[in-house]
């Protein structure tokens, strides 16, 4: 298998995907934080094409960073955020709170570490057969197998619809 | 410099996580707790679709409901971060006290 993953590739896009997800948890301006969410975004897109995924990575981009990070800033603009940037950002479990999440980091890192044998390390068969026609197969995937949770899927995005909706409408 | 397999990306994927987790956890601003939310949920992509490389096309297929699930709670919160903002005139989550007692 000679892997499309060069080693500099993924080290770049590691960098750029944790240090602005950092940015995104300590930034004081909303905006801000909206704007290094879409370079996590399109650093994880990134890694999906290294990963032979070109479907998933174009929803990626698509979706989350052109759809809903869109609505993130739209909400960031209509909410007043003036006062907000004035006060404190941290709320007073701070320090409890990332103990406990450095702690859980340190148990996945521990299970990786001990679990890594039992992965297997042949890929998927005929996995490089799919770069050419990977949207066809996920499609196929999609309305063949996965044809009843693609239809709840389509439910709750309508009830989602309504339901925002109802929440930001003045008086219903 | 090794060559990079599934591990690496599970602990890019893991870095994410606890970072989200973390915002979770200690913002104060409502916009930026979504945002963190956000971001447990493209690690959670990232881990489907680097296994998906082992064991077929499915996690990619579960990447893309992860992702319809995430536009569908982006909608529903942020409707609820405007309806909170009209009654309350702020976002911070250490105010949202009215179903306590």
């Amino acid at each position: 298998m000679i892997p499309v993953a060069t080693t500099f590739f993924f080290y770049f896009l590691a960098v750029l995907a944790i240090g602005s997800a950092i940015a995104v948890i300590t930034q004081r301006n909303p905006v801000h934080a909206a704007l290094a969410l879409i370079v996590t975004l399109l650093a994880l897109a990134g890694f999906y094409l290294m990963l032979y995924a070109p479907f998933v990575a174009g929803v990626q981009i698509v979706l989350y960073a052109g759809g809903i990070m869109v609505l993130f800033l739209f909400v960031i603009m209509l909410v007043n955020l003036e006062q907000n940037i004035r006060e404190y950002q941290f709320n007073k479990q701070w320090l409890v709170g990332t103990i406990v999440a450095l702690a859980l980091g340190g148990l996945l890192l521990f299970v990786y570490r001990t679990g890594r044998g039992t992965f297997p390390t042949v890929f998927y068969q005929g996995y490089r057969g799919l770069e050419g026609d990977n949207t066809q197969q996920i499609g196929l995937a999609l309305y063949g197998q996965y044809m009843l949770p693609f239809e709840i899927a389509s439910l709750l995005l309508l009830v989602a619809i309504v339901g925002a909706v109802v929440m930001a409408k003045k008086r219903i | 410099m090794t060559e990079i397999g599934t591990l690496h990306y599970l602990v890019v994927a893991a870095a994410l996580f606890i970072i989200g987790t973390i915002g979770v956890l200690t913002r104060r601003n409502v916009v930026i707790i979504l945002m963190s939310i956000e971001l447990i949920l493209n690690a959670v992509n990232l881990n489907l679709v680097a296994f998906s490389r082992l064991y077929g096309l499915h996690g990619q297929v579960f990447a893309i409901f992860v992702i319809t699930d995430a536009a569908a709670e982006a909608a529903v919160g942020l409707g609820i971060i405007i309806a909170f903002f009209r009654n309350k005139e702020t976002v911070n989550v250490d105010e949202v006290d009215l179903l306590k007692w």
